[in-house]
């Protein structure tokens, strides 16, 4: 399969996971992410009426989303689409102007101490030589899985031809590229 | 929102595409044309070091990666059956421990300075001249048995061996009267077999799962929360018995809020409705057990109906939650639990977990409960130990808890108290547990400390138990150091080994260099033939006939497959006096117990007080995690849950800060309040651990509120000893 055609995409199975953030550990250990900064997060919402209670458990993070408004708020093109469609940001081409912070819909961005800003990659470091990102290695229920969307083959293409999903904030017209399987 | 058609895919990949091309700088970005980098964060370590963990006691195979002499990350060994590539957070976050910058950094020596306690650090030839001079003299005095050993971590095998070669058998681990001891006695008595750790469940191929207060996945033990949400992915049945709506509840077909306190009237009526309707495995309880009869005749009268008026669960939900956990069996499990020691009732529930789970016939089935095996590992040839040593002072003077079979360190921390037991207990060692937090009482533990002659603290961290010794011995953590190799007994038995990653940092040494080095100043040099600890483990792994690079290199070498289920032609046997299943138990009958376990209505919550509940977050092990700043990023301290019907009545709101003030007026510290629908009425609900007020662990002071602190009172197991800590109810005070 060419490397250049792929569409890189993350299914986070919402009835695996059981919120434990080893993801978090992980990508934070992975990434040198700073202190009190996070490229992933756990949300849990609660739902209903005693004793008909649902918890819904997500592991968070930017969405590489297809029609990506960081990158066109960005004002330097330092937030751009990299390989297999992850969003990046080049630090040296960074302001810290925080239009992107703005833009996004999914709050999957921070400051970095150093002043510019800093986000998920996909770990494009690792997956664009065919690993895997970190937060999915280490999750012991198995609830993450990355892979290439334009190949059908791939554990993401297989889960989201076979299971019910959705994305956060549809109605924003960014094509998110991160699924929650249900 | 549907599932994604191919024609959508295609028209994705084309868009990604374009987007990559844009990326790439042929097109327009209006600046920005030179290349954008793909990043490398530069943690892939140049060396790869497997070992096992330590964060908590589950030993998942890690392998570290070192860049430029520092641990950058931790990643699961995808060869070692625990951890079978993946890591909870603990273990992702053990840099975290290694580089505490508050961690216990030289040896340090109790003075009285104008009054005041104090320490003043020492050289390791000072402090430990001076343990092994109060060790001797505790021996003079009052004899070796006056020596007891709290310990609490797999590197606590050397201080184990030195106190058996001083002559003391007052060896105890809170895991056992704190923790797992009542799953283990009431197993035993019913299936001669002990449930031990790993737990021996077969999650994976569970049809159904029924968790008794126990919650997976919030209790984060790697493989076994792998097991479970493999099984839930497969479609396994889940029934969450839980005051509180866990993680775990939420994933469950049935979750049955039940009062806390009343499990053993739902589990006789569960059993009620399953041989009433002739629900259970007849062919093997036929073949297998004895006592059925008398079982029937026990349960007669303990219909859904009276379960009801005591677990406030409906009738109907009831006998539907038995037909759904009996209809997956035999591989339908009750999990046996981890920390069970509740009421003090604690190892009749566990009975009557261990009587159901035998009416399902899921012991030695697969997707029940499995058969373990383990390797052969020859211990090393030491020198045999002296005189056999006086049995342990872990019980009051005059009575004992028949069927305990561990020691017991409540028992032994009493026994500190003169006059408590057969003999006073004089000086202690502490290897990596902080008593004031893993005992009951903590009042009582300090007046403990204070009747002793000595007292030495082995830790990574300055905890509290470290603040009231004399003598502070800093070790180094798990990847600084060799410890004794590992053979599981597991499904699939191996052999794993832990070795030192990186050199141990300041002036801290192995738990074997600092065991070895009292033993010598204490005349058992003997008892430490070896150079160092690598020496040792790899002596065993040749011994049992093993290759030592091999293991080094990979951590870890899997054993032969034993059959560990019936059904792979494994004859099943079971080590009790009958030789059977033991649904009826003539030995506790004979000590003077229920045969059959029987229910007690709880104490009720004085009014305006809630029953206080404590349990475990996936991203800490008790209180040994909360000064690791890596893991406290996604949970810096514990907040107190209370339903939100109840926080209206008091004016609570979520986020407010509460003192919690118990039924003895123990306080706690001001803790955050979590309103919510996901605990009952009667409870509130915290994470044990927190509120620590040792202002050296300077991430974790004074955040949150520590629940061991309003464990002034707790209810002993007759039977065995365990401190059913659930007992004590608290009220809020605003700050």
């Amino acid at each position: 399969m060419s490397t250049t055609n792929r569409r890189f995409a993350m299914t986070v199975d919402t009835k695996r996971c059981v919120g434990c953030s080893a993801c978090v550990i992980a990508c934070k250990t992975e990434n040198r992410v700073p202190d009190g900064c996070y490229r992933d997060w756990v949300v849990q919402e609660t739902s209903g009426v005693s004793p008909d209670l649902r918890l819904e458990i997500r592991s968070e993070r930017c969405n590489h989303c297809e029609h990506a408004p960081c990158v066109s708020a960005c004002p330097t093109g330092a937030s751009h689409v990299n390989e297999g469609g992850a969003v990046l940001v080049t630090a040296r081409k960074c302001s810290g102007c925080k239009a992107c912070i703005a833009a996004c819909p999914y709050d999957a961005r921070y400051v970095h101490p150093d002043g510019y800003i800093d986000k998920c990659t996909f770990c494009l470091h690792r997956t664009s030589a065919g690993g895997l990102p970190a937060c999915v290695t280490v999750c012991p229920t198995g609830a993450l899985a990355f892979g290439d969307l334009a190949d059908p083959e791939s554990e993401v293409s297989k889960l989201l031809a076979s299971r019910p999903f959705q994305v956060k904030h549809p109605e924003t017209g960014c094509d998110p590229n991160l699924f929650f399987l249900e | 929102m549907g599932t994604l058609s191919r024609r959508q895919f295609l028209k994705i990949a084309g868009a990604g595409t374009m987007a990559a091309a844009a990326g790439s700088g042929l097109s327009t970005h209006w600046w920005g044309l030179d290349r954008n980098p793909i990043g490398d964060p530069g943690t892939q370590g140049d060396r790869v070091v497997p070992t096992f963990c330590e964060l908590c006691f589950w030993k998942c195979g890690v392998l570290a990666h070192v860049k430029d002499g520092v641990v950058t990350k931790l990643e699961g060994n995808p060869a070692h059956p625990l951890s079978r590539g993946r890591l909870c957070p603990r273990g992702a976050g053990g840099t975290g421990l290694l580089y505490d910058a508050d961690r216990l950094k030289k040896p340090l020596i109790r003075v009285e300075k104008r009054g005041e306690q104090q320490f003043r650090e020492a050289t390791w030839d000072e402090a430990l001249d001076l343990t092994a001079d109060k060790l001797l003299r505790v021996r003079e005095k009052h004899g070796p048995e006056a020596l007891a050993l709290f310990l609490h971590g797999y590197g606590g095998s050397w201080f184990k061996h030195l106190v058996r070669a001083y002559g003391s058998a007052n060896i105890s681990a809170p895991s056992y009267a704190q923790c797992r001891g009542p799953r283990e006695v009431g197993f035993n008595l019913t299936f001669g077999s002990t449930i031990g750790s790993p737990e021996r469940t077969d999650l994976e191929n569970s049809r159904c799962i029924t968790l008794i207060g126990s919650h997976l996945g919030e209790n984060m033990h790697n493989t076994q929360v792998q097991e479970f949400a493999d099984a839930l992915s497969r479609g396994a049945g889940l029934v969450v018995v839980d005051p509180r709506f866990s993680v775990a509840a939420s994933k469950a077909d049935f979750w049955l809020p039940i009062k806390p306190g009343t499990d053993i009237a739902l589990l006789l009526a569960w059993i009620h409705v399953i041989l009433q309707e002739g629900l259970f495995d007849a062919d093997y309880i036929a073949k297998h057990a004895i006592g059925l009869d008398e079982l029937r005749r026990h349960v007669a009268d303990k219909t859904p109906e009276w379960a009801w008026t005591h677990t406030t669960i409906p009738p109907e939900k009831i006998v539907q939650s038995a037909r759904f956990i009996a209809a997956a069996r035999p591989a339908s499990v009750i999990h046996p639990g981890r920390r069970v020691t509740w009421y003090g009732d604690d190892t009749q529930r566990a009975r009557a977990m261990a009587i159901l789970n035998a009416l399902l016939g899921s012991w030695g089935r697969r997707g029940g409960i499995c058969i373990p095996s383990s390797m052969e590992v020859p211990e090393y040839p030491y020198t045999a130990y002296g005189l056999k040593p006086k049995a342990p002072a872990d019980m009051p003077k005059g009575t004992g808890y028949p069927l305990a079979d561990e020691v017991l360190s409540s028992g032994v921390c009493d026994a500190s108290l003169p006059g408590v037991a057969e003999y006073d207990i004089k000086a202690w060692l502490v290897y990596g547990t902080n008593l004031v937090k893993s005992l009951p009482s903590p009042r009582r533990v300090m007046e403990a400390i204070d009747a002793l002659d000595f007292i030495a603290v082995i830790d990574v961290l300055p905890v509290e138990i470290a603040g009231w010794a004399d003598v502070v011995l800093p070790e180094s953590t798990y990847l600084e150091r060799c410890d004794d190799v590992y053979a599981a007994t597991y499904k699939i038995p191996f052999l794993a080994v832990r070795q030192p990653v990186v050199e141990p940092m300041y002036d801290s040494r192995p738990g074997w260099w600092i065991a070895r080095e009292i033993g010598r100043r204490i005349g058992l040099s003997d008892y430490f033939p070896w150079k160092d600890s690598t020496e040792y483990a790899m002596h065993r792994v040749h011994a049992a006939g093993f290759d030592c690079e091999e293991l080094r290199s990979t951590g870890v070498i899997l054993g032969k497959p034993q059959p560990a289920f019936e059904e792979d032609g494994l004859e099943l046997t079971f080590p009790t006096p009958s030789g059977k299943i033991e649904l009826f138990s003539k030995p506790l009958q004979e000590a003077g117990f229920d045969p059959l376990p029987s229910f007690t209505p709880p104490e009720e919550p004085p009014a305006g007080m809630y029953r206080m509940l404590f349990g475990r977050a996936p991203t800490h092990s008790f209180g040994r995690t909360i000064n690791n700043r890596l893991l406290c990023e996604p949970f810096a301290e514990n907040e107190v849950w209370i339903n939100d019907g109840i926080c209206g009545e008091h004016g609570l709101k979520e986020g407010d800060r509460v003192m919690l003030v118990n039924q003895d007026d123990a306080r706690s510290g001001p803790i955050r309040v979590k309103a919510t629908r996901r605990i009952r009425p009667d409870c509130i609900y915290l994470v044990h651990g927190w509120g620590t007020l040792e202002k050296g662990l300077t991430n974790a002071y004074g955040k949150g509120a520590s629940d061991s602190d309003l464990v002034t009172r707790y209810r002993t197991d007759p039977i065995m000893g365990g401190t059913g800590m659930n007992v004590n109810f608290v009220r809020f005070e605003k700050v």
